[in-house]
C-alpha cells in the first residue's frame, strides 16, 4: 500500500512542476462559466428539468460553433429544489465559488424573488424565462418571460374582439393571480366589460363545487384561468361531471402550455384557451430546427412550449450580448443585450427593450385531442413590454441605467 | 338558477364534501378513540388507496375496473395500516407524543416514497362510463340544479360504509370485543379478550376506510404525493368536534363541516371560509370540550 503511494507520489511530482511552470493554465483561458439554476427535484421538477434541457441544447450549439469570445461555455448545473431558500444559497454558491459570469434560472415568482437580493449585491445578472406579474424593475435581471401585457391583456383583448365580455376570474391564493386579476379587472372595467366574479383556492385546493355554482349562477362568457398545477386537474375534471362543456362556458387558461396538458391528459382539457408567446405549433423554419435539435438530445417523444424556447433564447441572447460588449462583465453585457436590435427566433422576432425586458409577439391557442395548440389569433406586432400596468399601477415606471 | 336550485345544489356540494370528510374521519375516531393514537400518517393511507385506485383502473379496464378499484385501496391501505401498527404504533403505546412523531416520520416517507414511484404531478382515475354525465333538472322551481354522478356516488358509498362499519360494531363477536376493549380495556384482557388482535384490526379497518376515501376523492381530483395532507387537518377537526371515539358524532360533525363550508362559500371565498370554519369551532370546543356527542370510557379517562 504504501509502495503505491509512493509510487503515485513519484508520479504526480513532475506533473505538478509542469502545470507550475507552464506561463498560465490554458484550462482556464479557453472556458467560461455559467450557472444554470433550476429545481431538478420537488413539486416544480416536472418543469424545470425541461428548460434546463433547452438551456444546456443552446450551450452545447454555440460551443459546437466555437463558443464565445474563442472561449468554450462551462454549464454549473445548480438544483433549487423547489425551495427558494435554496434558489438564493445556490444563487450565491455559483457567483462566489463557481465565478460564472452569469445565471440562467429560475421559474417561480418566489424563487425570483429569494434570488434578486443576491445579484443585486454581487451585480451579476440573472436571465429569467418564465412569464410573471411583471411590478418588479430590477437592472441585475434580464425578464424574458412576457409581462402582464405580453399574455394576460392580449387575451383579454382576443374575448373582447370575440364579445366575450363577461368575464370570471378563477386563480389560485398567491402572488401570480392576485396580481394579474387586479390588472385584468381594471382593464375589463376599462374597456367596457363585466367581472362576472373572482374567486381564489388555496395552492393544491381540490374543492371546486361551491365555485362551479358560482359560475353557473354567474353565467359568465369566458373563464379567465390562473390556476396552478394540480388544482387545474381538479376544475377540469369537476366541470365536466357538472355538465359544463368548452363550448358553453370556454376557459382561458394562463398556466396550461403543451407539458401541463400532456400530463393532466389533452381530452380533459380539450378545446380550451390558452395564451402564450410561443406555441410547438407555430409554422416557423427556426422553430422546426429547434424542435428536431430538441428531439434529437432528448429524445422523440419531448414536448416543447413557452418557458423551454425562452430559456434556449436567453443563452443566445447572452452569447451575442458578449461578442458585442467585447467582455464577460455583467455591467456591459447587460447593456449590450438592449441594443442587439432584432433578431428572428423560433417564437418570432425579439429584442430585449432598454428595460430588460423582451419585445415579444403574442398568441392564442387552442388544445387540440393530440395535445397540441391550434393558434387562432396573434397580435399584429411584437409588443413592448411594460413591466407596471398603467391602470393598475399608476405613475411607476421601470427606467434602468 | 333559482334561489331555491343555488340552495339545494349547494346543500348536495355540503354534504359530498361531508362524506369524503366523514371517510377519511372514520379511521382517526376507531384509531384516536379506541387506543388513544394519533395518526398523523393517516392521510397518507388515503393518498395510497388513491394510488391503488389509479393502479387498478390501468390495469384493469371495463365498468368492474372500478369496483376492484375500490376494494384494492380498502384492502392495500388495511394492509399497510395493519404493517404499521405492528412495527410502529404496538411499540408506543401509552406514549402518545412519540406515536406523533414517529407516525409523522411514516407520513414523510410515504409522501417521498410516492413522489419517487409516481412522480411530483398529480395521476388521475377517469371516472368509468356509468359514473360520467349528471342528473340535470330543466324544468319547475329547480331548474339548473345538476347532480354529478360521482358526487351522488361518493354519497352513496360513505353511507353503506359507515353503516357497515356500525353493523360491524353492534351485531359481530368482533364488534362485541372492540365495545369491550373501549369501555375497559384490562377488564375486557382479564376476560379472554385478545386485545393486540381488536387493537390491530381496529387501526387496519379504519386505514382501509381511509384507501377507499382516497379512491373516492380520485375520481373528482387527482392523486398527488400531498393530498393526504389537504384531508387530515379537517379529519382531525371533524373527530374533535364530533367527540373522541363517537362513531355518531363524527358523521354529524362531518355533516356539519361540510354544509357549513358550502353556505359559507357563497358569501365569501374558499380562504375566508376556512378561517371562519376554524374561528366556529375554537368557539365550540369552548363550550363543548367534549365535542357533539361524548362517551364515557376508561380510556378516555386515562388520557
Amino acid at each position: 500500500m504504501n509502495r503505491l503511494l509512493q509510487g503515485a507520489m513519484k508520479a504526480a511530482v513532475p506533473c505538478l512542476c509542469g502545470l507550475l511552470i507552464s506561463p498560465a493554465s490554458p484550462a482556464q483561458d479557453n472556458t467560461v462559466k455559467v450557472g444554470v439554476l433550476h429545481s431538478l427535484s420537488g413539486t416544480m421538477a416536472i418543469s424545470e428539468v425541461t428548460v434546463k434541457n433547452a438551456t444546456l441544447l443552446a450551450i452545447d450549439q454555440i460551443n459546437a460553433q466555437g463558443g464565445v469570445l474563442g472561449r468554450k461555455i462551462v454549464p454549473v448545473v445548480e438544483d433549487g429544489a423547489s425551495d427558494p431558500a435554496i434558489f438564493s444559497q445556490k444563487a450565491q454558491k455559483l457567483i462566489q465559488e463557481d465565478k460564472v459570469v452569469t445565471v440562467f434560472g429560475g421559474w417561480t415568482s418566489a424563487s425570483r424573488k429569494a434570488m434578486l437580493p443576491v445579484f443585486e449585491r454581487f451585480h451579476s445578472l440573472l436571465w429569467y424565462p418564465v412569464q410573471f406579474e411583471g411590478n418588479e424593475c430590477s437592472a441585475d435581471i434580464m425578464y424574458s418571460g412576457a409581462q402582464p401585457n405580453q399574455q394576460i391583456l392580449p387575451a383579454l383583448d382576443w374575448a373582447f374582439e370575440k364579445g366575450k365580455k363577461r368575464i370570471f376570474l378563477l386563480g389560485s391564493d398567491y402572488v401570480f393571480p392576485r396580481t394579474a386579476n387586479l390588472i385584468l379587472k381594471k382593464h375589463i372595467l376599462h374597456d367596457g366589460g363585466t367581472v362576472a366574479g373572482e374567486e381564489y383556492v388555496p395552492l393544491g385546493g381540490t374543492d371546486f363545487s361551491s365555485i362551479i355554482t358560482k359560475i353557473r349562477v354567474a353565467k359568465p362568457d369566458i373563464i379567465f384561468n390562473t390556476l396552478n398545477g394540480d388544482s387545474n386537474v381538479s376544475f377540469f375534471k369537476q366541470m365536466a361531471a357538472a355538465g359544463i362543456t368548452e363550448s358553453q362556458i370556454p376557459v382561458m387558461s394562463f398556466s396550461i402550455a403543451e407539458q401541463e396538458a400532456k400530463a393532466m391528459g389533452p381530452s380533459l382539457v380539450n378545446g380550451s384557451y390558452a395564451a402564450w408567446n410561443y406555441f410547438e405549433s407555430l409554422n416557423d423554419p427556426m422553430n422546426k430546427q429547434f424542435i428536431a435539435a430538441y428531439r434529437k438530445k432528448y429524445g422523440q417523444d419531448s414536448v416543447i412550449d413557452d418557458p423551454m424556447v425562452h430559456g434556449y433564447i436567453d443563452v443566445y441572447i447572452w452569447a451575442a450580448a458578449v461578442k458585442k460588449a467585447g467582455s464577460f462583465d455583467p455591467q456591459s453585457v447587460r447593456k449590450a443585450a438592449t441594443e442587439l436590435g432584432w433578431t428572428g427566433t423560433a417564437m418570432g422576432p425579439i429584442q430585449f427593450a432598454d428595460n430588460q425586458s423582451l419585445y415579444q409577439t403574442a398568441y392564442v391557442g387552442q388544445l387540440q385531442p393530440d395535445g397540441q395548440f391550434n393558434i387562432l389569433w396573434k397580435s399584429k406586432e411584437p409588443l413592448r413590454p411594460e413591466p407596471y400596468d398603467a391602470l393598475a399601477f399608476p405613475g411607476r415606471s421601470c427606467v434602468i441605467r | 338558477m333559482g334561489h331555491l336550485a343555488v340552495l339545494t345544489g349547494q346543500l348536495f356540494n355540503g354534504i359530498s364534501v361531508g362524506s369524503i370528510l366523514l371517510l377519511t374521519a372514520l379511521g382517526l375516531a376507531l384509531s384516536f378513540g379506541l387506543m388513544n393514537v394519533i395518526n398523523m400518517a393517516h392521510g397518507e393511507m388515503l393518498m395510497v388507496g388513491g394510488y391503488v385506485a389509479y393502479l387498478t383502473c390501468r390495469f384493469v379496464h371495463g365498468p368492474a375496473g372500478f369496483l376492484l378499484a375500490l376494494l384494492f385501496s380498502f384492502l392495500g391501505a388495511a394492509v399497510l395500516g395493519g404493517v404499521l401498527e405492528v412495527t410502529v404504533i404496538r411499540w408506543l403505546y401509552g406514549r402518545p407524543l412519540d406515536t406523533l412523531l414517529a407516525t409523522w416520520g411514516v407520513s414523510l416517507i410515504l409522501q417521498q416514497g410516492a413522489r419517487s414511484l409516481f412522480g411530483a404531478i398529480g395521476v388521475d382515475v377517469v371516472a368509468p362510463h356509468w359514473l360520467s354525465g349528471s342528473v340535470a333538472i330543466n324544468h319547475g322551481v329547480l331548474a339548473g340544479l345538476t347532480l354529478p354522478y360521482v358526487r351522488i356516488f361518493i354519497i352513496l358509498l360513505t353511507i353503506v360504509t359507515f353503516a357497515l362499519l356500525l353493523l360491524f360494531i353492534a351485531r359481530t363477536r368482533w364488534g362485541l370485543f372492540l365495545r369491550a376493549v373501549h369501555q375497559d380495556r384490562e377488564m375486557a384482557q382479564a376476560l379472554g379478550v385478545n386485545t393486540k388482535w381488536v387493537d390491530l384490526l381496529v387501526f387496519a379497518a379504519g386505514t382501509g376506510v381511509a384507501g377507499l376515501a382516497g379512491a373516492a376523492l380520485a375520481l373528482i381530483a387527482p392523486v398527488t404525493p400531498t393530498v393526504g395532507q389537504s384531508y387530515v387537518v379537517y379529519a382531525f377537526l371533524v373527530v374533535i368536534v364530533g367527540g373522541l371515539g363517537s362513531l355518531l358524532g363524527t358523521a354529524l360533525a362531518a355533516l356539519l363541516v361540510g354544509l357549513f363550508s358550502s353556505t359559507v362559500q357563497m358569501f365569501t371565498g374558499v380562504s375566508l371560509s376556512d378561517v371562519f370554519l376554524l374561528v366556529l369551532v375554537i368557539v365550540f370546543i369552548q363550550f363543548r370540550p367534549r365535542g357533539i356527542i361524548f362517551q364515557r370510557s376508561r380510556v378516555m379517562k386515562e388520557a
